[in-house]
């Protein structure tokens, strides 16, 4: 096991930030927490990187006790906080060249390791950190992070206010990481992120809503799914959630995502039931439940909505 | 509510019409003579990549940036003469700025209509209203810092609404928040639009794209593509907008 | 070691990349010496003074005319009785009296010599001296004159008797050198201290730092050793300036001088780190720094106000402040020449706050978050 956690937990004030997780995360593995703003994900990993003692419970990252044995363990992980946390005053090569003084490396002994992403911000090594763009300054951060050739390596967020096109590339990045046989742990509130990871845990208000495969989680998807269409989008969320049989009924980019409360429940009655309401237009089809859909499901299990 | 539903969105009035509108920084062109227009009640995507020219767009169209060349009315006012009029007609909201997190709700509230100049008697009958569609009436004197991030966003986008605009421009509206709030959030748009709100979305998260009605495509200062989502995907052979964001994007990815 | 220096670079690099604080650190020393300096040496004309003359002859009465003609006096004020001195001080209306004695020409032909008292108001030490010198210089004239036409190579001697009210001694004429070094090394050394390390706070890089194997003092005394260099630099430039600018005299060893500097400053730094590991912001760390270290030392450290015409209270916290301790070291090496076995009181209470603000300091330097 490269991670292993058991029952931990962190509370600030009332405030229960993480309560009581149990996991184990294997060597070489590419794992993701997947949860929204809040879900606790930044204090588990200010954990597991020694940089938090938790309250409750205990973890281990490569065997080593993140409590006790935290100076060891600082030698051996690759962190790079939510924040790309790098010296906006001082230019690219600075910034790698200090961060591989203070692991006691030089840049060319672990070269290999970053040359396939250090290359793409290479023609810029003299520019200050503060004026890259946002996947720029994310990939100096990921050089950064593995420049002592870590064994675990921890990415909080890496992906947050970047653009589509650099966090395509990031992941292409991780998952060359991967092969090089370095355990990744990442976290993102971009469920369509989890099919990257081969495995996931959708975390919110500081508990796993589900650990599992990211296939394996949308095969668990109890109910049938259907996606509806109009072009009345505002008045279709209202009459469907005005049919009978409706579980539950959430917008989806230009469809709605429909769930029967009845096992067998066919497109044909959904259609036929909004012609009457006068959507004439409306499509249904069945389709198959993805990340987001799970999510969902699992946050509408017993603890229900948020109320402050 | 129906009648302006059932209408096209062709037929109806453009809220927002630009023409060659340019903006140069010294030798960089930041907005590269881009003309789209925005109709009234629709909910417009404007995408782009980090540095593409969005934020600059944007900040011209709400009046805080001098155009250098170009035409744009919003809201029916000139953005070059009128700047002061928009911003009396338009809402904004960014996901880093929204609210006074030391303030409580109705504090908030109260402090944003009367940035509008709306009077002592309406701000409360509208914080009333207000509390009540988002069922937030009992944390009326909650202080902002105490709430949900998906509640702040609910409340802000409301409050940004405040003063009847004519078009809101919403700013990365929905990062960061669960899958259910941000559907409550969108919720929230759309009966927005359905009023005849005019929604402005500036985002570079492409499932944010897919709520919208059309979407328009910024890279390097230029649109490259505006469509509704469905028609962008079938001219790109893609089956997400992600896809067709990153084909443009980089076209040689 | 090489973890240590690469730190210390990047330090350094941060310092001078950010060259407009660095220009208003090396800067600063300079501006506020002129200022205070070229305050100090002001010319001063038409000052108020006070005349009591007990023998009105025309000796006195032509040694008034030149002080009144010399444009240096105006005189607000004619004297009956020495009574009267205490009023005219303490009115404000005059800054000076000058009292002849009784029968002052009989006096000097008969016994050869007669005195004038010249009385300054030495609450404001610096106008005090300047009014006596200009005073003084003008009676010498006048015997010179008197020499010259009498022809005689002999002076008559008029003695000129100096009594400074409310400050005896005439401290701090040039006390503001002492109090800058105090006040600039505290800004540099405890303000951008504590500055730099709540900004790695703020950005985030904290976070980094910790979870390598940098050990907290490698972190702390990397931050600090770029400080404790330009502190040095700022103290010579006081000191270079004091002496070849303002020609104010260095009369104790250097080497003590930099003993009590070096001890001053690393109290500072101490308190800078001490207050970096309070402060979560940068703008925190700034208002701690200017509020609650600048302030009091500037008002409370016998920079500006003698400690001893302080209130009793205001004493009493005065003895918290290092720059109260600093400043009697200081003083006592550069201007007054004195020895260590002089001083060595303050510096035992100065190193004994060194001591437990590193130690405090060391000690609240979390290695977690």
């Amino acid at each position: 096991m490269a991670i292993t956690a058991e029952n931990l937990g962190k509370h600030f004030g009332d405030v229960e930030a993480v309560k009581s997780l149990s996991f184990h995360i294997e060597h070489g593995e590419l794992f993701g927490f997947i949860g929204p703003d809040g879900a606790g994900k930044t204090t588990l990993f200010r954990m597991l990187t020694t940089l938090m003692l938790p309250d409750t419970g205990s973890a281990s990252v490569l065997g080593l006790d993140v409590v006790r044995e935290y100076k060891n363990l600082r030698n051996r992980l690759g962190y790079m906080p939510g924040r790309f946390s790098l010296y906006q005053d001082l230019s690219v090569e600075e910034n790698l060249r200090f961060f591989a003084t203070i692991f006691n490396t030089t840049i060319e002994e672990n070269y290999h390791l970053i040359r396939d992403i250090y290359i793409q911000i290479e023609p810029f090594k003299k520019r200050r950190a503060g004026q890259l763009s946002g996947g720029m300054k994310q990939k100096l951060a990921l050089c950064c992070a593995l420049i002592h050739k870590p064994d675990v390596l921890f990415l909080d967020e890496p992906t947050t206010g970047v653009d589509a096109v650099s966090r395509k590339e990031f992941w292409e990045m991780l998952k060359d990481l991967k092969a090089q046989g370095i355990t990744i742990v990442v976290s993102t509130p971009y469920m369509d992120e989890a099919s990257l990871c081969d495995r996931v845990a959708l975390i919110q208000k500081g508990t796993i809503l589900n650990i599992n495969t990211p296939e394996a989680i949308v095969a668990e998807y109890g109910k049938p799914l259907f996606a509806v269409k109009s072009a009345r989008m505002y008045e279709l969320l209202g009459a469907l959630r005005g049919f009978s049989f409706a579980h539950s009924v959430y917008p989806f980019g230009e469809f709605v995502h429909y769930t029967d409360s009845r096992a067998e429940a066919q497109p044909e009655e959904i259609t036929a039931y909004l012609a009457g309401q006068g959507f004439t237009d409306a499509e249904a089809h069945s389709i198959k439940a993805n990340i987001e859909d799970s999510f969902m499901a699992l946050m509408e299990s017993p603890s229900g909505q948020e109320i402050p | 509510m129906e009648t302006t539903t059932t209408i096209k969105p062709d037929e109806r009035e453009s809220v927002i019409t630009t023409e060659q509108l340019t903006k140069r920084f010294a030798k960089f062109i930041a907005v590269d003579a881009i003309s789209f227009s925005v109709k009234k009640g629709e909910i417009f995507g404007f995408l782009g990549a980090n540095g593409a020219g969005k934020t600059t767009a944007m900040k011209m169209l709400t009046g805080l940036l001098s155009p250098s060349s170009g035409k744009a009315s919003v809201a029916g006012f000139d953005v070059y003469k009128q700047a002061e009029r928009i911003k009396q007609n338009i809402g904004y909201m960014s996901q880093r700025f929204s609210l006074y997190e030391d303030l409580t709700i109705a504090e908030n509230i109260r402090f944003y209509g009367g940035v509008y100049g709306l009077s002592r008697t309406t701000i409360a009958d509208k914080t009333g209203a207000l509390l009540q569609r988002l069922q937030l009436e009992h944390a009326r004197n909650a202080l902002i810092s105490s709430l949900p991030l998906g509640w702040k966003q609910k409340l802000a986008f409301s409050v940004s609404l405040l003063h009847e605009p004519a078009i809101i421009f919403l700013d990365e509206p929905t990062g960061g928040v669960d899958p259910i709030t941000r559907r409550q959030f969108w919720e929230l748009i759309y009966e927005a639009a359905s009023e005849g709100v005019t929604v402005f979305v500036t985002t570079h998260y492409m499932d944010e794209a897919e709520y919208c009605d059309r979407v328009s495509i910024m890279v390097n200062g230029r649109i490259e593509a505006l469509d509704s989502p469905r028609g962008l995907k079938e001219r790109f052979h893609a089956s997400t907008m992600d896809e067709v964001f990153v084909t443009l994007a980089r076209p040689s990815a | 070691m090489k973890q240590f220096w690469g730190f210390v670079m990047k330090e350094v690099r941060h310092i001078m990349r950010d060259y407009r604080t660095l220009v208003i650190l090396i800067g600063m020393p300079i501006i506020q010496l002129l200022l205070f300096g070229f305050a100090i040496r002001n010319e001063v004309t038409n000052a108020d003074i006070a005349i009591l003359d007990a023998s009105k002859d025309y000796m006195t009465t032509e040694i008034t005319n030149k002080l009144l003609s010399s444009g240096y006096f105006h005189l607000s004020a004619e004297l009956a009785s020495a009574s009267d001195i205490e009023g005219v001080f303490r009115s404000g209306k005059a800054k000076q009296v000058v009292v002849f004695s009784q029968n002052f020409a009989r006096d000097l032909y008969k016994n050869g010599t007669a005195s004038v008292q010249i009385i300054g108001d030495a609450s404001n030490p610096n106008m005090a001296t300047i009014l006596f010198g200009y005073t003084t210089s003008i009676i010498q004239d006048y015997q010179f004159q008197l020499a010259a036409h009498r022809g005689q190579n002999a002076v008559l001697p008029i003695t000129p008797e100096i009594k400074m009210l409310y400050n005896p001694e005439l401290k701090s004429v040039y006390g503001f050198v002492t109090g800058l070094v105090g006040m600039i090394l505290l800004l540099v050394s405890a303000l951008m201290t504590s500055i730099a390390i709540t900004r790695e706070k703020e950005l985030g890089t904290m976070e980094v730092l910790l979870v390598s194997p940098l050990k907290p003092p490698q972190i702390i005394l990397g931050k600090v050793l770029p400080y404790l260099v330009l502190s040095v630099i700022n103290a010579v430039t006081v000191l270079l300036m004091a002496q070849f600018v303002f020609n104010i005299p260095f009369r104790g060893s250097y080497g003590l001088f930099f003993f009590e500097i070096m001890l001053y400053i690393l109290t500072a730094l101490s308190l800078g780190i001490f207050i970096s590991t309070k402060a979560k912001t940068q703008q925190v760390a700034m208002m701690i720094s200017l509020g609650a270290l600048l302030m009091p030392t500037i008002l409370l450290s016998g920079f500006i106000f003698p400690v001893e015409n302080m209130p009793l209270p205001l004493q009493i916290i005065s003895n918290v402040i290092p720059a109260r301790w600093f400043l009697v070291t200081l003083k006592a090496i550069m201007l007054e020449g004195l020895g260590f076995e002089y001083f060595w009181k303050e510096t035992a209470v100065l190193s004994g706050m060194a001591i437990v603000l590193i130690a405090l300091s060391m000690k609240n330097f979390k290695v977690r978050l």
